[in-house]
């Protein structure tokens, strides 16, 4: 051991090492060097408070007092006209961009691998995006592309990329999809592909669907109806029968809940209806830890959604999410296809019915059974929600269900913000919102951000938010309670297993909403012989 | 319907030719649109008598995002009923003009712009110089490319490097070489050195159209010749052109050559000097000089 580092050992008697802020005081340092402090507690150490201290005189910051001067002024009305005259500058969007949807649709296909096309940076981006959130690992790889492809064109890294990983990872299907800088420079993934497998890099069976998805247009959901249009079409090609197989697709959409996946199957089980979810991931991001690692998860086998072709009737969930993959199964495959939204009570008694309707099965005792025990937990505590003011954000479709959810309680929705929104979405849900008498002060707000919804927050005050994790920003900021439902939840565990689809997942939803006006509720009433007269055992 | 593209060297012509064959084609009955491919927007000034119309980019930047323009606000009527479209483009020197291209082909292709048609031709700028030039002729667009050339040497090599171009495409898809349209510059042996030309490169010259000032005193009208003078013998040129295309059955994967051979073709055609003679014409000089 040299000198050096014995010198920087922090030992017991140890009273000047430089680790873990062993040299503080009882007062508010680190009792024993020995431990390991976490950075929010060695932060706050008296050594660093002072290297803060010490620092800011180079930093040519304002002071305090002028900060929080201004911080105060952005809650004002003022400000908020300002904020809404904004043009050329986005805050904290409520949406990810198009590889994302594409890559997570790809991930539920039997063996695919999904493939960027671009440079390493995008799909690390994607792929501790996804890991983030389901706290799981995520497979996808990229073309590596550098500065000798943007300029002589990404075939050369197309090539050895897909035989690579081909020969490495041995997917039975590879999903391609693009990248801004494939994007711009126009790479023809078209033709990539074809002379990929003309030149034998690849085999000529390996099926390889390609989505262009520029992340400079639309957002994660649109990437996300590319790449499932493309698997669909590739998939399916030359494999219309002359009888229809008796079965009915099913697509839940850019849905992060797994959750959802596996309560769709139940209901479905419990129906007795055969069927096929175009792209369940739901082990993708919840595969089981046997001790064995497990590089493909995706449960659509290639061959039924080959077959999905032939199928009675293809079920969407998210309307807006999947337009390009709707039409096509209209009009090239010919088959019906429906839009329901089985979230809340009314929206699951509308597609149970319906599908009881389309398949001439009835509905199953059990699920009218978790319908009455929906309907009598909603009850139970309506109370607490009833007439309460809500702000939300998310994708166009998430948000519907939500809004619809919450009329149903009698809660009133008023600042509803969809940055990836679009004018049919935005008179839809006008339509649910103006035929609902808790409706009646909402406004939707189309292409805002969430900074928008900060001044919209300030000055128009609801009792409860709900987003995703980026609206504990909001939360800190104006101290609205924050109900975490959406994509993506970074700092918080397990939501992503739990369902919020049909009787089930309205009863899941509704706990973490009620639960959390409940928790908000006793933070209120805490302070003793003040507000603690209603800080109550029963509530 | 059938899809093609005209190609070619800067200045060569490209819209002109186009737009008066085009015009030509539409007087036999064929529905077409034109997709002018060019930031200068001057693609489609014939058909509508105008300096440029309001072009897909033009307004997508106006509205903010593409997906805001509604197609009857860049699709307009000009004569015989040709649809045009101008996908438009940044100012020189800043942005990528390729992007451009496909940004608007794929709004075309989303807002159904291609239905009811018999043609959709596209003309485009310059060489294939970068993958957004190539949008027209990726696979499920134009099959076939017309390449408008003169005997000058620069607009051979244009001509050559955009049968590359189409070689690159024609391996893994279906685009074809249709030909060479000689947009005549008076130069010497013009007819010969053009059929040769598309001989090397495995497809024929479709057709010579002369020089005649006529096609200048229409532009100046903004009018193509069909409709400023229909019986000229110019615009009897033009509707041989576009009977040609539209009875073209030589579509081919073009050979394209190295720009030795093109000079060799040249040398063989006596517009340049060969090496030897390049060398002692420079021994020569300096022998003069010596001797000064």
């Amino acid at each position: 051991m040299t000198d050096n580092l014995d010198k920087n050992r922090p030992t017991n008697e140890a009273t000047d090492g430089p680790v873990n802020g062993a040299t503080d005081g009882p007062v508010n340092g680190a009792a024993d060097p020995g431990k390991i402090q976490d950075h929010f507690d060695l932060f706050t150490t008296d050594r660093y408070q002072e290297l803060f201290a010490n620092k800011r005189q180079y930093e040519g910051a304002h002071t305090a007092e002028k900060v929080a001067e201004v911080a105060e002024w952005t809650k004002s009305w003022e400000y908020r006209e300002k904020n809404f005259e904004r043009q050329s500058l986005t805050v904290n969007p409520a949406k990810a961009c198009q590889p994302l949807g594409a890559l997570f649709v790809a991930s539920g296909f039997e063996g695919t691998l999904p493939y960027s096309h671009g440079s390493q940076g995008c799909v690390a981006y994607f792929r501790t995006h996804l890991t983030r959130n389901y706290k799981e690992p995520f497979q996808a790889v990229s073309s590596s592309m550098t500065e000798d492809a943007a300029v002589f064109g990404g075939l050369a890294n197309m090539k050895l990329g897909l035989e690579n990983a081909y020969e490495l990872y041995k997917p039975k299907m590879i999903a391609l999809c693009t990248t801004c800088m494939a994007e711009v420079i126009g790479d023809d993934l078209g033709a990539f592909v074809t002379t990929s497998k003309q030149e034998g890099h690849i085999p000529e069976t390996l099926p390889v669907p390609y989505a262009h998805t520029p992340s400079f247009v639309g957002s994660h959901i649109t990437g996300y109806d590319n790449m499932l249009k493309s698997i669909l079409s590739t998939l399916t090609k030359d494999k219309k029968a002359e009888n229809t197989n008796g079965k009915f697709n099913f697509n839940l959409g850019f849905d992060p809940y797994i959750g959802n996946i596996r309560e769709l199957k139940r209901i479905l089980g419990l129906f007795g209806i055969d069927y096929t979810i175009l792209s369940d991931n739901s082990d993708t991001f919840d595969s089981p830890n046997t001790g064995e690692f497990k590089m493909y998860n995706g449960l659509t086998t290639l061959e039924d959604t080959a077959n999905s072709i032939n199928a009675e009737g293809t079920f969407f969930f998210q309307k807006y999410t999947t337009p390009k993959t709707q039409d096509y199964i209209a009009k090239d495959w010919e088959q019906k296809t429906y839009n329901f939204r089985p979230f809340g009570i009314k929206g699951t008694d509308e597609f149970l019915m319906n599908l009881s309707a389309l398949t001439g099965k009835p509905i199953p005792l059990v699920l009218q059974q978790e319908r009455g025990r929906a309907v009598d937990a909603l009850t139970d505590s309506q109370a607490w929600i009833h007439g309460k003011r809500i702000a939300l954000y998310g994708d166009p479709d998430h948000v519907f269900n939500l809004t619809q959810f919450l009329l149903e309680m009698g809660a009133e929705p008023v600042h509803i913000v969809v940055t990836n929104s679009n004018p049919d979405f935005e008179s839809e849900i006008r339509e649910l919102l103006t035929n609902s008498p808790y409706g009646q002060e909402a406004t939707v707000w189309g292409k805002k951000d969430l900074w928008h919804l900060r001044s919209l927050m300030f000055t128009e005050p609801v009792d409860l938010l709900i987003g995703n994790s980026y609206g504990k920003y909001l939360w800190r900021d104006t101290g609205t309670p924050l109900v975490r439902i959406g994509y993506p939840i970074f700092d918080r565990h397990h939501m992503h297993r739990y369902a919020t689809l049909g009787y089930q997942g309205a009863i899941n939803q509704f706990n973490w909403i009620i639960n959390t006006i409940l928790d908000e509720l006793d933070r209120n009433t805490i302070v003793p012989a003040k507000t603690d007269i209603s800080f109550d055992l029963i509530r | 319907m059938r899809q093609i593209a005209f190609y070619g060297k800067g200045g060569i012509g490209k819209s002109t030719t186009s737009q008066n064959t085009l015009a030509s084609m539409a007087e036999q009955g064929q529905r077409i649109m034109i997709v002018g491919c060019d930031p200068k927007a001057d693609s489609t000034r014939l058909m509508l008598h105008s300096k440029a119309q309001t072009s897909v980019l033009q307004l997508a930047a106006e509205l903010g995002a593409v997906e805001d323009v509604e197609l009857d606000q860049v699709l307009q009527e000009g004569y015989r009923g040709v649809k045009c479209v101008e996908s438009g483009g940044p100012e020189p020197g800043v942005g990528c003009a390729g992007r451009g291209i496909i940004t608007a082909i794929n709004f075309l292709e989303e807002e159904g712009a291609y239905e009811d048609l018999d043609f959709v031709s596209y003309d485009v700028l310059g060489d294939v110089v970068c993958g957004g030039f190539a949008m027209p002729i990726r696979e499920g667009k134009a099959q076939e490319i017309y390449i408008v050339v003169s005997g000058e040497m620069m607009a051979m090599y244009a001509a050559n490097n955009i049968a590359r171009g189409v070689l690159k495409y024609a391996q893994s898809g279906g685009v074809r070489l249709g030909g060479l349209i000689c947009n005549s510059r008076n130069t010497d042996r013009e007819v010969e050195l053009i059929e040769a030309l598309a001989n090397k490169l495995n497809t024929q010259m479709i057709h010579f159209v002369p020089r005649d000032n006529v096609v200048q005193h229409a532009e100046l009208r903004r009018m193509t010749v069909n409709e400023y003078a229909p019986d000229s013998k110019q615009a009897d040129e033009y509707a041989q052109l576009a009977d040609k295309i539209i009875n073209n059955k030589k579509l081919t994967v073009p050979t394209p050559i190295t720009m030795d051979e093109l000079e060799e073709l040249m040398v063989d055609f006596g517009i340049l000097d060969s090496d030897e003679k390049y060398q002692e014409a420079l021994a020569a000089e300096e022998k003069v000089v010596a001797v000064v």
